[in-house]
């Protein structure tokens, strides 16, 4: 397996008027083609910043400071121009975010934004190609009824149902790599168990590799083939996902799993702010396997 | 639109006020053909008539020099909302473009634009009206051009405010991951969802457009005589009050339908376009 998205060694700093913020110390992750991978961290621990970066978008904010490299098929996209990057967008770079009916613009109809999706790939589509296109798109993500789903606007669906409709744009024009920033953290947890079985499927059938971001352990285990654990801008620990699960080395990411919730209801323990053991040296599980 | 008519006719002032208007749109189209005198408009001058009370050949009396009230008003509504429309046509794109750069770009050319917005909102409109009115020529096309210069800047900061609060929303940047172009994500994204406001401001702002054009006209820097305007028909009775109310009376009564008329519309928009002041 070739690597489809190499990070290497990547640093993150806004200027700001009293100096400069770090927020990448310098990560690495990779992904092969086909592979799902996930990234698990704390809230500001530099999870959606790493995806800004791989979608070229927080290049162009003036104030971020980026060193490293961000291989993309063969390419830096670091060093690529504005224009370029922007041509990978859309198609073979995509993604999908936490609050599915906000990401849809409530003025259009669903037809009309997958049109505009579509033509990304293809910009002299025909309306009718593209119903057509539109229509089997949304069955592969199970819409009942998908003729009448592309005649609505987005308040008129139910959020489960604008996430499989995001899922089947985000994966419309067949990306080679799907960034997922927490996708249904806005949805309650049937529907988004739901949604996460369809998605894993549709990009398991496609071969789409996937960077997945979460805080949610548990949808992380279902979901990823393999695990980095993020902290502070530093990949703490990383693994095949069973491997990492099973016996968690460094002492955040044993501290990430231990506030997971239960459902038998224990009580949730403290979780330092900072502490000396998190800080620790990055720690890689084998690849055997 | 057919079902926010509807909506809005079921609400009896909103419906007050869609009638109203079209009222004086029709009149104003087809003054040429319902005005009874329709040459009353122009220089026309009938002395054994001249200052007549309303009756049934004159229904709103007579002016100054004889010409009949009720057909002078048919034509100043076609001047009013002439102004009104072209103000609008041309101030409305403007403040919505500079709004929309200012709103979605941001950065330093939101400092210089709404700075600049700043520096119009801080004349007070009629003020800044009279002084360009002062320095230009009297005539129709300098009021609409005096006017306009008082309006984009409420579109520039109307558009702006909703501009910068839809930037922030999930579908702009999901536009711009699937590599949208800023002028894609400004006009075809942004744009769409500040149009409810836009109209709904248009409809109400159809009224004041009337009301500042006719304070501009009372002031003798408007529409000059003999062309019908309802600020000078004002103007001039306003000295043979009370005895001759009927100079001063009908047109300003014509002035408060129109902006009743509009605003009442305006109002009726608002709530069936859901937007929030």
């Amino acid at each position: 397996m070739s690597a489809l998205l190499e990070i290497k060694d990547l640093h993150l700093g806004f200027k700001t008027l009293t100096g400069q913020v770090d927020v990448l110390h310098g990560i690495d992750i990779d992904i092969a083609t086909g592979e799902k991978v996930a990234l698990v961290g704390e809230s500001g621990s530099g999870k959606s910043v790493t995806a800004r970066i791989v979608l070229g978008l927080l290049q162009e904010t003036r104030t971020a400071r980026i060193k490293g490299t961000v291989q993309f098929a063969g390419q830096d996209i670091n060093a690529m121009s504005a224009r370029e990057r922007a041509a990978l967008r859309g198609t073979e770079l995509s993604m999908i975010f936490q609050d599915p009916t906000s990401s849809l613009n409530p003025m259009f109809t669903i037809a009309n934004q997958f049109t505009e999706v579509l033509r990304r790939r293809e910009p002299k589509l025909s309306k009718a190609a593209s119903q057509a296109r539109a229509t089997t798109l949304l069955d592969e993500v199970a819409i009942p009824d998908p003729a009448r789903v592309l005649g609505s606007y987005p308040f008129q669906l139910s959020g489960g149902m604008n996430q499989r409709v995001m899922i089947a744009m985000a994966l419309a024009n067949k990306p080679q790599l799907l960034l997922a920033d927490e996708p249904g953290t806005a949805l309650d947890v049937s529907v988004q168990a739901q949604t996460l079985t369809l998605m894993r499927d549709l990009v398991e059938q496609n071969g789409t590799s996937v960077l997945f971001i979460s805080h949610n352990l548990g949808v992380v285990r279902e979901f990823a083939d393999r695990v980095y654990v993020i902290y502070r801008g530093n990949i703490v620990e990383d693994g095949p996902t069973e491997v990492l699960f099973a016996n968690p080395q460094h002492a955040y990411t044993r501290a990430l799993m231990s506030a997971v919730p239960r459902i038998t209801g224990v009580g949730l323990p403290e979780v330092p702010e900072l502490s000396d053991t998190f800080l620790a040296p990055r720690i890689r599980h084998g690849y055997a396997s | 639109m057919i079902r926010t008519l509807r909506i809005l006719a079921a609400n009896p002032l909103s419906l007050l006020g869609l009638v109203l208007v079209c009222l004086i749109t029709l009149a104003a189209i087809f003054a040429p053909w319902i005005a009874p005198f329709p040459t009353h408009n122009g220089a026309v001058v009938d002395f054994l008539n001249n200052n007549r009370a309303p009756s049934a050949r004159n229904w709103m009396g007579t002016d100054l020099v004889g010409r009949d009230i009720f057909s002078r008003i048919l034509f100043a509504y076609q001047i009013s909302l002439t102004l009104g429309v072209v103000v609008l046509a041309i101030a409305v794109p403007i403040g919505t473009m500079i709004g929309l750069l200012a709103g979605y770009i941001g950065g330093w050319l939101e400092m210089i634009l709404m700075r600049i917005v700043d520096v119009f909102l801080s004349i007070p409109p009629l003020v800044l009206a009279i002084a360009m009115m002062g320095v230009l020529e009297p005539t129709l096309t300098n009021a609409m051009l005096a006017v306009t210069a008082m309006w984009w800047p409420w579109y520039a900061r109307l558009v702006y405010s909703i501009a910068r609060g839809e930037r922030e929303e999930g579908y702009v940047l999901a536009a711009e991951v699937i590599g949208a172009s800023a002028g894609h994500i400004a006009f075809r994204e942004i744009l769409p969802n500040c149009l409810p406001a836009i109209i709904t401001k248009m409809t109400l702002d159809m009224g004041f457009v009337i009301i500042i054009a006719s304070s501009l006209s009372f002031l003798g820097l408007g529409v000059q005589p003999p062309t019908a305007d309802l600020g000078s028909m004002v103007a001039e009775g306003a000295r043979y009050l009370p005895d001759s109310w009927w100079l001063t009376v009908f047109p300003g009564l014509a002035i408060l339908i129109a902006v009743f008329g509009f605003n009442l519309l305006g109002d009726g928009l608002r709530d069936v376009l859901g937007v929030d002041e």
